[in-house]
């Protein structure tokens, strides 16, 4: 479904990936893993279109994706959670989930429904969105993304600075929105929670990949190599 | 001139002074653009007008039906192919180019009207009123002022607050890349905001006109009456402009009444001195937010 080959990208200057390749196939929940400033979320900001490609080629649903432009991705079925979630603050809790609905593809995921599976943000919906918890603010921020129908959703650091419960919270909503059809890429720094999620983990190190593979087929020292680089 | 009426006749120039406003307060408030030629294109549009009503032997305010739509698409077009390449995270490029496009419109309005004041004829209401008290009445051109930049007022704020569309204007407003994630074209955005910006300054402009005379060179003064109001109400706040239109109109009208020794324009100062001491002590301005100003 995403192919993602050869790619590199980074900011002005400064280059964060140096020819990445990334294959996630339709209904597949593969993890991202790797320390700080090893490309995470650059890798899922280009598929998005917040940076640019620098080379390479990223191939969605058969579509060559860095011809489309940013703010038409969405419409193409791939929706990010952005990293610090990013609400709109001057939206209420609801205008930000429609906010989200924006350019929404036809199909089954609709206000109630996201609802159902973040049941914590219904009694938030009236809330300025500026006025809520870390743990409320990304589950707002996942339920903005469903709001477009995904068939791709990125999840970038979905556990970064909440506290393990709300983090548990979150994951648990995971199997409804794979269950859903909808095919995720996360991005994730704690390893124990990737590992567990996901059907296939990728590590990155220093804007490359350093180690592909099912998590029943990896031990500690391979992913500790991969993620901390040969010296560790 | 008793005080009440000097009230009163400024909360109606107030109507004015919003009218000039709002394009302001919205650019900045949705892209943090400031267009320094805002006043020169409310000139321009009195312009038209003059044009306008000449050519079709129309009442100026038939001619805005043809001014605002035509400001609205120029807004758009100029946003679209100048404005939207000037934008950044550096203001001086976008003050540089709008200050440039003012300095065109005066001397292509000089080169083709010449330096002659004229006004704008809209017949008997211009000068009919209606007595309220004694001394106190109520002129049918400042009324319809006030009421048709509340409308315009009441109009935007429906439409940022109810609308799919003002959603995407405050969503842009708050954080145009996050925007982008959501399908929202920011420049198509922008384009629109400041289709809207034009279409109020014209409507700003031609009441300017009917109101008074006016040459090419008037621009700037508009400009800084506009940006008067917008800080002493608020940067980026629709009803700031409003309010800070009526501070900055009561602060002239009476003004004048304070001080007649010189003519009848020493009211600006009045208004100048209450900008500057909104700047000095609440440079949000009264309906701003701190730290989004």
């Amino acid at each position: 479904m995403l192919d993602v080959r050869d790619l590199s990208a980074g900011y002005g200057d400064f280059q964060a990936l140096f020819g990445v390749d990334l294959r996630v196939d339709e209904h597949e929940t593969v993890a991202v893993i790797g320390a700080n400033g090893a490309g995470k979320s650059t890798l899922l900001s280009a598929v998005a279109g917040l940076v640019p490609a620098t080379g390479g080629t990223v191939r969605f649903a058969g579509e060559d994706l860095l011809a489309v432009p940013g703010h038409h991705r969405v419409g193409r079925g791939v929706a990010l959670v952005p990293e610090g979630r990013r609400l709109f603050p001057s939206l209420t809790v609801e205008e930000n989930l429609l906010i989200g609905g924006y350019a929404r593809r036809p199909g089954d995921w609709h206000l109630d429904r996201v609802l159902d599976v973040f049941p914590l943000v219904r009694p938030l919906l009236r809330r300025p969105a500026d006025l809520l918890s870390g743990g409320e603010r990304q589950a707002v921020a996942i339920s903005r993304a469903l709001m477009a129908n995904p068939r791709l959703a990125l999840f970038d650091e979905v556990s970064l600075g909440l506290a393990p419960v709300v983090v548990h919270q979150l994951y648990a909503a995971l199997p409804a929105i794979v269950e859903g059809g909808t095919t995720v890429l996360i991005v994730e720094q704690d390893i124990g929670q990737a590992l567990a999620v996901a059907d296939r983990v990728v590590c990155l190190l220093e804007g490359r990949v350093s180690l592909e593979g099912r998590p029943a087929d990896l031990d500690r020292a391979r992913i500790t190599a991969a993620y901390f680089g040969a010296a560790a | 001139m008793s005080w009440a009426n000097a009230v009163v006749q400024g909360v109606l120039l107030g109507g004015l002074f919003a009218l000039f406003a709002t394009g302001l307060s919205l650019a900045f408030g949705v892209m943090r653009f400031v267009n320094l030629a805002h006043g020169d294109l409310a000139v321009l549009a009195a312009f038209l007008a003059v044009s306008t009503t000449a050519t079709f032997d129309v009442n100026p305010f038939v001619a805005l039906l043809l001014i605002v739509p035509g400001f609205a698409l120029g807004g758009y077009v100029m946003q679209r192919l100048v404005f939207n390449r000037v934008m950044g995270p550096d203001p001086l490029p976008s003050i540089l180019v709008t200050f440039g496009l003012g300095v065109v419109i005066q001397n292509a309005l000089l080169e083709h009207y010449s330096a002659d004041s004229r006004g704008l004829d809209a017949g008997d209401i211009e000068v009919r009123s209606v007595r309220l008290t004694g001394d106190i009445s109520i002129g049918w051109l400042p009324l319809l002022t006030l009421v048709v930049a509340v409308a315009v007022l009441v109009g935007l704020q429906l439409l940022f607050s109810r609308t799919r569309t003002g959603r995407a204007f405050r969503a842009t407003a708050d954080d145009p890349a996050t925007a982008r994630l959501m399908g929202i074209d920011d420049r198509g955005v922008y384009g629109r905001i400041m289709a809207i910006a034009f279409a109020t300054v014209a409507v700003a402009g031609v009441f300017l006109g009917i109101r008074q005379t006016f040459g090419p060179a008037d621009g700037p003064t508009a400009l800084l009456f506009g940006f008067e109001a917008v800080v002493i109400g608020g940067m980026g706040s629709l009803w700031g402009t409003l309010v800070g239109g009526v501070i900055l109109g009561v602060a002239q009208t009476v003004g004048n009444q304070v001080d007649v020794r010189y003519d009848v324009l020493s009211g600006t100062l009045y208004g100048h001195l209450i900008f500057l001491a909104v700047l000095a002590f609440r440079p949000q301005g009264l309906l701003g937010r701190r730290g989004r100003a």
